[in-house]
Formats: structure tokens, sequence, C-alpha cells
């Protein structure tokens, strides 16, 4: 069981990583859309084994269902549709590695190098205490995520009209 | 008591702010809020002087809530509020003045088109007067002396469409101003040796001498400039008499009873720290302004200007009376003043709007405030001349009223300041002449406005009234103030205020700067019971016997002296203008020179004008040509000999220094064209850098 | 296996990959992906020192507030790339450089 359940977790963690590699190197735009679908799954899954029922659920929810729905619509909006292969180019490729590479190799040392704390907590329905918290103690940031909530709502709706020109 | 001290304050800051901004909508103007803010302030005021004042009967009563305003390094500014004897009865005496003067107005500005600006104003000055009243702080009453000043300015300026009125209203802001900026200069003294501004501060700061001397003298005498301007003494007195271009019942708030008498207030205030010279200048200020300005009033035919150099003298009064150390008969005077004064000017008030009324019927242009256009109003209006005569009575210094008490005492106080020093004997001089003198030109104006026969004939006669209830009930309130019985409870003496509340309450304070044992003040205690010991300590046994003797002494020659000089001004009043047996006329050609100096004020403005504002004209078309004749030809001068050097250095610039600025530019351009590189524009670009950096600091950091 | 530093490695991981794409992108969309990325590797991190350690909630929730900012983020971004498209006729981050100005 031990094993089984080491290879489902690679699987996943294997699932996100180079899905999310699939991301940043594809050359079609709408692949690596899809590619990003599989990140979410990746990492939904990963919360699933860090016990965050929860917040896995909104992971599906909110992501999959909106945000990547957001950006495939981004892609069919902004582009010029002839066939499904939108394409992408690059720029400032090997320049880019640079600051990747400083700061890859900063933050790996921190993390191998680091002694963590890895005692685990037992594993509890986390929905209602988070319920909880975000009434009482995170009460005021919750109010105010709502309020930014519907402020980017109205200012997309005000971006994203067309004016005429005499309008603008 | 200190919300009682605020709702006061700040009642009529509200009022001001509703009638200013609303009053044009509101019924009557509004008047009823600036009339409920003060009579309410009234009602408050009365209640402090009865329970706090008189209920604890304490001397030395004092409070004072203060607070922290601003603290730049080690100086600290406190503000606050001071509660004590003198500041409860001032509120007394400004509330009371200020509420009947409302309700006055309610009167005799009526119809006005302004009516409710006018309201705003008055609730505006009563606030700004309320608060120089009970701030505990040079810096605070300053601010509040400015907007005293302000607010004068703006009454002044009320009928803003006469010229005379807007000319007296800038003449009495800037005539002032040259008193404030001594009164800045001296508090700058102050504060830069004692670090403090706070009242009682100073004085301590002064008993421990941390500021003596000369300097001391001189922030003394700067700070009484700033009274100088405010309550008119001279040579800063000439803006006082114009100040009646404003409403009567303005001038009697303002300009006789409260604002003037701030001047007063302030160097009662001072009077602990005031050093014996800085005392000597005050006290020959005052007395030379008692006679002077008494000797004006003498030849004056308006009757406003009558009052207002009659205040002007009473002012000099109060301030030679503080001067010879004589702090409470000054401050005694003060608040019987501002009784009397304002119950006359009301009067004056009255007459006027009765003469308004009577010359607008008979279609005549005639001037409704010249004394020669009166006569015989006693018959027509009995409330006004009863009152008026009390009030006069009291200003000429008749026994049994309150100003027989007051005056008496300076005069005692100023003979006992003689008699230990006889060299200055001119002051009381100065102070029994102006004693005459005001007996004189006060019943001089009463006979030339209420008997004889009315100046405009018979027709006119019949359009004369008695002004309406509201403007007489103020002035029944006023005169019945200027009898001494009010004043000299609980012993009732006509003849001294000694063993009375007032003496009592308000001993003279002891003066800081005396310990150096120089100069012994002989006027110290001078009102206080005779059985009690004077309280300065520096007096000896005998010293203090021998004073008490004297003050005995002078206090009841210079009561002797005034009821003579004050009855034989009143007898050459009746015989010249009552029973017409001296001709007026006569004298004033007989004294041509005399009489001409008078009537033209001494030609106080004509000096002005030929020294101060002509000086500084004469300046300035001065500085003009020096700048047209002198700069300008130095200018021109000198741009002729750059021409010729520019011509020499035009060759040079094009050959080397362009050769040299082409070259730098071409180094420049490189660096610049090579930095440009990096500033692509681009988001992605600055992402870039931005990363790079921040993985850099993470490596140093880490590693 | 399943310990701390597995997490935090992946999520480095994916935090590296989103900055690459940030930055090499030139389609607008590709470059909110990579936002997207960065953003899920903040939230991951989030969740696993929720997991290890003492044990509160609180990292869950900031986790869940980073996907309230990413959704309004979302729609703000993606009106803003709907205008470069009309202005620019391309939604190519480098066409926008007037910064330079």
């Amino acid at each position: 069981m031990e094993i089984l359940q080491n290879i489902v977790f690679v699987f996943f963690v294997l699932l996100t990583v180079i899905s999310a590699g699939v991301v940043v190197f594809h050359k079609r735009i709408i692949y690596s859309a899809f590619a990003l679908l599989f990140t979410f799954f990746g990492v939904a899954a990963l919360y699933v084994y860090l016990a965050a029922d929860f917040l896995a659920a909104s992971q599906v929810l909110i992501y999959v269902g909106g945000i990547l729905t957001l950006i495939i619509f981004g892609v069919f909006l902004t582009a010029k549709i002839t066939t499904l292969e939108i394409p992408d180019e690059t720029h400032q490729r090997y320049i880019a590695l640079i600051p990747v590479a400083l700061l890859g190799v900063g933050l790996f040392w921190m993390i191998f190098s680091a002694p963590w704390d890895s005692t685990l907590r037992s594993v509890e329905p986390t929905t209602k205490p988070l319920g909880k918290l975000l009434l009482t103690e995170y009460l005021v940031p919750f109010e105010v995520a709502s309020m930014l909530l519907l402020a980017a709502l109205i200012g997309a709706m005000r971006l994203a009209r067309f004016y005429k020109k005499e309008e603008v | 008591m200190l919300g009682l001290a605020l709702y006061i304050l700040l009642a009529p800051l509200v009022a001001f702010t509703i009638v200013i901004f609303f009053g044009r909508k509101l019924p009557r103007g509004g008047d009823f809020i600036s009339l409920f803010a003060i009579w309410s302030g009234l009602a408050a005021s009365l209640y402090l002087f009865f329970t706090q004042m008189l209920g604890h009967y304490d001397p030395a009563f004092a409070l004072s809530y203060r607070f922290d305003w601003v603290t730049w390094g080690t100086y600290k500014l406190n503000i606050g509020i001071a509660i004590d004897n003198m500041s409860m009865m001032m509120l007394v005496v400004v509330t009371l003045v200020s509420s009947l003067v409302h309700l006055f107005s309610v009167g005799y500005m009526k119809g006005d088109p302004k009516y409710h600006r006018f309201f705003s104003f008055l609730s505006f000055f009563s606030f700004s007067m309320i608060g120089l009243v009970l701030a505990d702080n040079l810096l605070i009453i300053y601010a509040f002396w400015e907007l005293v000043g302000l607010s004068s300015y703006l009454l002044i300026g009320f009928w803003h469409e006469k010229d005379s009125a807007s000319n007296a209203a800038k003449k009495a802001f800037v005539t002032n101003r040259v008193g404030d900026a001594g009164m800045l200069i001296g508090m700058l003294i102050c504060f830069t040796a004692l670090g403090t501004l706070n009242l009682v501060e100073l004085k301590d700061g002064v008993a421990q001498g941390h500021l003596a001397g000369g300097l001391l003298t001189a922030a003394g005498i700067l700070l009484f400039m700033g009274a100088v301007g405010k309550s008119a003494q001279f040579p800063l007195h000439v803006w006082l008499p114009d100040a009646m271009e404003g409403p009567t019942p303005v001038s009697a708030l303002i300009h006789a009873a409260t604002m003037v008498a701030a001047g007063v207030y302030l160097v009662a205030r001072l009077f602990p720290i005031l050093t014996p010279d800085a005392s000597l200048v005050i006290a020959y200020v005052g007395g030379f302004t008692a006679i002077f300005a008494a000797t004006i009033a003498v030849a004056q035919n308006d009757i406003k200007r009558v009052l207002a150099y009659s205040t002007v003298s009473q002012l000099g009064y109060m301030v030679m009376a503080l001067g010879t150390g004589a702090f409470t008969a000054g401050f005694f005077h003060l608040v019987t003043h501002a009784m009397f004064k304002a119950c006359l000017f009301l009067g004056s008030g009255s007459i006027i709007f009765a003469m308004h009324h009577v010359l607008h019927n008979i279609h005549s242009h005639d001037d409704a405030q010249d004394m020669r256009n009166m006569g015989g109003l006693k018959k027509y209006m009995p409330v006004t001349f009863w009152t008026f005569l009390i009030a006069t009575t009291a200003l000429a210094g008749v026994p049994f009223t309150s100003g027989f008490l007051s005056k008496d005492a300076i005069l005692g106080g100023t003979l006992a300041f003689a008699m230990e020093h006889p060299k200055h004997w001119l002051l009381p001089a100065f102070g029994f002449a102006a004693a005459g003198l005001t007996a004189f030109y006060m019943f001089r104006l009463v006979y030339l406005t209420f008997y004889g026969t009315f100046r405009k004939g018979s027709e006119a006669e019949s359009h004369l009234h008695e002004s309406p209830r509201v403007m007489t009930v103020p002035l029944i309130v006023l005169a019945s103030l200027s009898i001494f019985f009010f004043y000299a409870a609980p012993a009732f003496n006509p003849t001294t205020p000694a063993g009375g509340w007032f003496a009592t309450l308000f001993p003279t304070p002891e003066n800081v700067t005396l310990a150096s044992g120089r100069y012994v003040s002989p006027a110290s205690s001078r009102l206080g019971d005779e059985a009690v010991e004077p309280t300065a300590e520096h007096a000896s046994g005998t010293e203090a016997l021998h004073s008490a003797h004297l003050e005995h002494l002078a206090h009841n020659w210079a009561m002797l002296i005034s009821i003579l000089v004050a009855g034989l001004g009143i007898w050459i009043a009746t015989l010249a203008y009552y029973k017409w047996k001296i001709d007026p006329e006569k004298w004033r050609l007989r004294f041509g020179v005399a009489y001409r100096g008078m009537y033209n004020k001494w030609w106080c403005d004509e000096v002005y004008k030929a020294t101060a504002i002509n000086g500084t004209l004469g300046l300035s078309k001065g500085l003009a040509w020096f700048d047209g004749a002198i700069l300008d030809g130095i200018v021109n001068g000198s741009a002729t000999v750059t021409r010729l050097f520019s011509t020499v250095q035009g060759w040079f610039d094009n050959k080397v220094v362009d050769g040299l600025v082409n070259l730098t530019a071409m180094v420049v351009g490189f660096w610049a064209h090579f930095v440009r590189s990096f500033q692509t524009g681009q988001v992605q670009r600055y992402l870039l850098y931005t990363l790079a950096g921040v993985g850099i600091v993470i490596i140093l950091v880490v590693i | 296996m399943n310990n701390l530093t597995t997490y935090l490695a992946i999520s480095a991981a994916l935090f590296l990959l989103g900055v690459l794409a940030m930055m090499t992108r030139k389609s607008a969309v590709s470059v909110l992906m990579g936002v997207e990325l960065v953003l899920n590797a903040g939230g991951l991190n989030f969740v696993a020192f929720s997991r290890f350690g003492n044990g509160s909630l609180n990292g869950q929730a900031a986790a869940l507030f980073i996907m309230i900012i990413a959704a309004a983020e979302a729609a703000v971004a993606l009106a803003i790339f709907l205008n470069l498209y009309r202005l620019k006729a391309s939604a190519e981050v480098d066409k926008a450089d007037t910064l330079q100005w």
C-alpha cells in the first residue's frame, strides 16, 4: 500500500510539473491552456495529499471552472482564429534563463538546506473550521476581498466595453 | 466649569457659523440664534460669577485647563483656558454688554439689508472677545487679539458702500497692526528668554530672574504697544474716533466697552512682570492720553466723536492707574466704564435713531449725529434722557455713581504715587485736569442735546419720539448698573470701593520684578482694607505703615479735589450751555489757537499724514528714482561692457568651447545610447531585470 | 517522500516555470498563464506550511484569498488584453512598449 501510495503521489507530482513545463514551452497557445488544466488538477491533488479538502474542491471549481475558461476565452478573443494552431512566439529566451537560474539556485538551496519541521498534524475535515476562521479572524479581509471582487467585476466590464471614438 | 467656559466661548461661534451661512434664509435673519447664544452665555457667566466668584470669595482663585498643542524639540507649546476672578469678571462684562447690545441692535438695525450679517459679525466678535478673556497664554491671546481686530474691522466697515466707513475700517486695522508688531516682538523676547508664553509660567520665570533688567523692560513696553494700539492710547489713538463710522451698537460694544478694554486687560494680566521703568512709561502714556483726548473732546460737535474721545481719555485713566500700580482701581474702572460708556453709546444710538427719523421726514440731509442740530430732546425721549444723564454723572465722577468710586480710586492711587515720588507730580495733575474736562464736555453734551429748544424747527419736532422698547430696556439696565450700589456691597460705602467685594477679590498682584528691592510700589494694596497689612513681602513694617497712611491721606485729598474739579466743570458747562451766561463763541475766539487745536484733534491725523504716510510715499518715490536713475544706469553700463566682452567671447565660444561641448555631447550620446538599450519599454524585460536582482539578493543572503 | 521539502520543491519549480513564462512568452494570455502558475505555487506553499508545523488553518485561509485575488486579477487582465488587442491589433506584450517614452 505504501508503495502504491507513493507511486500515485509521484504521478501527481510529475503531472503537475510536466504539464507546467508544457504550459511554458509549448508553441501553440491552446495546448498551453490545456496543459494548464492538468497543472491545476495536479495541484488540486496535492492539496488532497495535504489534507486540504475544501481547498482542493475550490481549486477545481475556481481555477478549472472559472479562470481557465476565462483564459481560453481570452485566447479566442485576442487572436485571429483561422485554425486551432494559434502560434505563440517567444523572445529573450536565453537571457531569461539567467534570472531563473539565479532564483532557482537560491530557492532550492534554501529548501534543501533548511531544517524544516516535518511533524504532521492529524487529518480532519477543514471546511467547517475554515468557514469559522473566515467569519471570525479573517472577517475583515474576507469582506475586503468581496469588495475587491465586485470592483474587479465592474472594472473589467468598464474596461472591456466598446466605445465609439468620440465617446472615449 | 470647563464645560461652562467652553460653552460660553463656543456658542457665539456656532451662532456665527449658522447665521453667516443660513441667516438670509432664516426668519428675522437668524438674529434669534445670535441672541440665544449670547444670552445663554450671559446666564452661564452670571452662574460662574455668583457661584464661583462670589461663592468662593477667594482672591487667589484660579483654575486652568491646558493641553499640549505643538511640540518641537524641547519646546512645548501649551494652550488652554484660565478661569480666575479676572476672567470671570471680564466674562460677565463682555457677555452682559454684548447681550444688551444684541438686543438694542434688533431695534437699531431693523430693516437694514445686511441685517443677518450684522448679527453674525456680532456673534463672531463675542466669540473672539470671550476667547481673549479666557486665554491662559500670550500666543492664544495674540490670536484672539487679531480675531477681535478682524471683527472690529468688519463691523466698522459694515456700511462699506460709504467710503468713509471703509477707510475708517482700514485705518483701524492698519493702526492696530503697528501696535501688534510691537506686541509680537515682546512675545518673542519672552519666548526666547523663558521658553514659554503661558502667563503663569511667565510670571514664575521672571520671579526666578531668567528675564530681568533692560530686556524685561523692553519686553514690557513692547507688549504694552499692543495695548496702545488696541486701547487707542496716544500716539495710536487716531483710529478710534474714526471707528465711529460703524453702526452705533458696534461703537458701544467694541469701541467703548469691550475690545478697547482688551488692551487694559492685557496690561492688567502682565502687571506682575512689568518693571518699574516700563510701568512708568505706561503711566505717562496713559496720563497724557487722558488729558490729551479730553481736550479734544471739548471741541467736538459730533455726539459720537465726543464719546469716542471720552473713551480714549478714560482708557488713558485705566492705563495710568495700572502704570502707577493702582491695579485694583484700574481694573475696577474698566468694569464700571464698560457699563456707563456702553449706556452712553447706546443712548446716543437712540438719539441718532430718532434724529434719522426726523431728518428723513423733513427731507433734510443734515448730519444726524451733529449736536448743533439737536436740543430739547428731553421732552420727547424721557427714558433716553434719564439713562443718559445717570451715565453722564457716572462718567463725570459725581458721588454715588460707580464712576465716582472707580475714578476716585484711580486719582487717589496716582496722587499717592506722586506723594511718594514728587518728581512725578505731572501724573495726578493730568488726572485731575482730565477729570474736570470730562465733567465739562459731558455736561456740554447733555445740555446741547437734551435742553433748550429743538434747533430744526417745530415742524421737525413733531416727528420726534422715544425709541422702541428693545432699545430702551438695555439703556435702563446699563444705567442702573452705573450706580455705586452694585459695586460697594457688602460695605456700601459710597466714597471708596475699599471693603466692597471688588476690592477684596482683586487685590493688587505682587509685582515679581520688585524682588530686587530697588523700587517699592507706593500703590501696592492701595484699595485693600486698611486693617489688612500690605501683602508685598519686600515692604518692611514701618514702610508699610507709612504707605498705608499715605494712601489714606491721598485718597481723602483725591476725593476732595476730584469732587471740586468735577463740580467746577459741571458749573462752567451749566453757565455756558444751559444759562448761556458765558458766550462760548467769545471764549472760542479768545483762545483761537488752542480751540483750533482741540477742534482739529491737535492735528494728529495731519501729522501722521505728513510724517508716516507721506514719509512712506516719499521714501517710495526716492527709491523709485534711485531704481530708475542709478540702478538702471548701472545695469545699462554693465550691459555695454558685457556686450564688448561678448563679442570677444563669441569667437572663443564658437571655436574652442563648442569643440569641447560637441566632444562632451558625443561622449554623453554614446553612453546614452548604451544605457538606452536597457530601457526597452517592454514590461517583460523589466521583469527580467527585477528578478535577476531578486535572485542575486537571495543568493547573497542565503549562501 | 510525502514531506515538506517535496512540496516546497514542487512549488519552487512551478514558480520558476511561471516566471519563465512571464518573461519569455509574447502573447499576453500566455503571460497570464505564467502568473497563474506563480499564484498556484504560492498557494501550494501556504497549504504545505499549514499541513506541517503547528497545524493552524491560517495557511489554508491565505491560499483561499490567493484564489480570490487570482479570479479578480484574471477578469481584469482579460479586459485589459481586449483593450490592448483593440489598440494594437494584437495581444502581444512586446508591442506595448510606450513605457519607453
